[in-house]
């Protein structure tokens, strides 16, 4: 049986290298690391045959600039899908999910505000630059004044390269807190808790998903994108914690 | 006519190595062929390429230096005593060559993580790790050292014990006939260890990202600088993936002249 299975995954994989659509359900989506809950859900309860990989939206990014052609395209951000759109790689973005940068935090720890991420001698992970969740927290940083940010980013300790890094090694206690999606804090089940961000501060977190051009299904990769907007897919984007795209 | 079915097979097999071949050194080659050289060399002066470069050569540096002054007195112990567990041993000791990276992280952390077995242990010694150049050096200890010791290890038994013996009537202690004897004999394969070992560490990836992290000088060795480049500056991804592979080679082809050399370890290999 298993043996079986395995046999008829390496087809299927073999199918897709030869870019052969021999199953015209299958869809291919690119997706990044913090949709993880949400869409493996969406695809589950709606039944979706669908092979997901996820990773930093900018690492899908570079796949795609490299002629890696998932169906759909769904990033942490509207910069790189809208720059991939002028590169003609991909179709219209369209805006799915909005979520919230927050301080994660182990239960108990004493850091409650911002401000106490420049006491000397903590240790934060943070996301890479080029990577959303890294941008944005950089971005938060530069509305902070510039010596509290600099103490702040002096106590960086690894720069990830997807929020997943950073979520591992704040559960395993590698580092004192670090600045993920509000929706990453969810997903731990109570081993992280989260300190919301000023709002003034908070950058506008906004998700895009598009079509990657030439892609082998692009129907079920629009079916997709339109379930995030209304249906099974939205559904699940809220049970994840997700906030609409309209509700900023 | 079999003469015919012999070429014909003789065509087959020219074809699926003429397969192998294309396959396995087309991407190598494409990496050279992506960018121009001036791209290529101007790419290796950003400072992320040339730290990340300057700290894999200490970081592999520190863990080979561990390797072979704990690695060789184990190995020639495993190579020349006989006891009860000798092959629970060495599997044990091997069992990191056929570990995934991701699970060595994990396992890592799980040993010597701040909340790990020996987590709180470490944090009393004042011993830091996790997120610092010496967890990395921990990593690529872990995943290189199995390299040595098995090379080590066969290496040693392939020692002709007549000549120990012989050095042994001479006067020379254990040691030194250890010295002296063993080690100058096992020279070949004990180099030929010593590069498969850098090799393996050299190309460290997710045991590292995962115990280590990545910080520029840090903790970001040259796999985790092409990861982080990939990204934002994919020349510069290529020009760090050119270096590891020039040094590969140059490992690759010292293994080889090594184990040709007749003045290292000839004497010992004699049936």
């Amino acid at each position: 049986m298993r043996a079986g299975a395995a046999l008829a995954a390496i087809a299927s994989t073999a199918a897709l290298g030869a870019c052969d659509s021999g199953d015209d359900d299958e869809l291919v989506v690119g997706a990044a690391a913090s949709l993880q809950p949400a869409f493996a859900a969406y695809a589950e309860s709606a039944g979706i045959d669908a092979k997901q990989s996820f990773a930093g939206s900018d690492e899908l990014a570079a796949q795609i600039r490299q002629g890696v052609k998932p169906d759909l395209y769904a990033a942490a951000n509207t910069a790189l899908p809208e720059e991939l759109h002028a590169e003609g790689l991909v179709g219209e973005p369209v805006i799915f999910a909005t979520n919230r940068l927050v301080l994660a935090v182990p239960p108990g720890s004493r850091i409650d505000a911002l401000g106490d991420l420049a006491e000397p001698g903590l240790a934060l992970a943070i996301g890479d630059e080029g990577v959303p969740v890294g941008d944005y927290t950089r971005e938060v940083l530069g509305g902070l004044p510039s010596n509290v940010s600099e103490a702040i980013l002096a106590n960086v300790r690894s720069n990830e390269p997807d929020v997943s890094g950073i979520v591992g090694k704040l559960t395993q206690g590698a580092v004192d807190a670090g600045f993920v999606y509000a929706t990453d804090v969810e997903t731990t089940g109570g081993a992280l808790e989260a300190v919301e961000l000023p709002r003034v501060l908070s950058p506008e977190v906004a998700y895009a998903a598009a079509v990657v051009e030439g892609a082998a299904n692009p129907g079920g990769a629009t079916d997709f994108v339109d379930g995030l907007l209304d249906g099974d897919g939205a559904d699940a984007l809220r049970e994840a914690g997700f906030g609409p795209p309209s509700g900023t | 006519m079999s003469g015919a079915r012999r070429s014909a097979f003789g065509v087959a097999l020219a074809v699926a190595l003429g397969a192998a071949l294309a396959f396995l050194t087309i991407p190598i080659v494409a990496v050279f062929t992506d960018t121009s050289p001036g791209e290529l060399l101007s790419s290796l002066g950003e400072p992320a390429v040339r730290d990340a470069l300057w700290l894999s050569l200490r970081t592999t540096f520190a863990a080979l230096a561990i390797i072979v002054v704990v690695g060789t007195p184990a190995a020639y112990l495993l190579a020349t005593r006989r006891f009860r567990g000798r092959d629970l041993v060495t599997t044990l000791i091997e069992l990191p060559l056929v570990l995934p990276p991701a699970v060595a992280g994990i396992a890592l952390l799980a040993a010597f993580g701040p909340n790990g077995i020996f987590g709180g242990w470490l944090a009393d010694a004042g011993i830091e790790l996790v997120l610092q150049t010496a967890g990395v050096i921990v990593a690529l200890t872990f995943v290189a050292a199995p390299f040595y010791l098995r090379q080590a290890q066969a290496a040693f038994e392939a020692v002709d014990p007549n000549l120990l013996e012989a050095a042994r009537t001479l006067g020379a202690g254990e040691g030194r006939a250890f010295l002296t004897v063993a080690i100058p004999c096992a020279g070949s394969g004990i180099s030929a260890g010593l590069a498969l070992a850098w090799g393996r560490a050299l190309g460290e990836f997710g045991a590292t990202l995962m115990f280590a992290g990545s910080f520029q000088g840090i903790t970001q060795t040259a796999p985790l600088a092409i990861f982080a480049e990939f990204n934002r500056d994919f020349p510069a991804a290529l020009a760090l993936s050119a270096v590891l592979i020039a040094v590969s080679a140059a490992l690759l082809l010292s293994v080889k002249l090594v184990a040709r050399a007749p003045f290292l370890g000839g004497v010992g290999s004699s049936p």
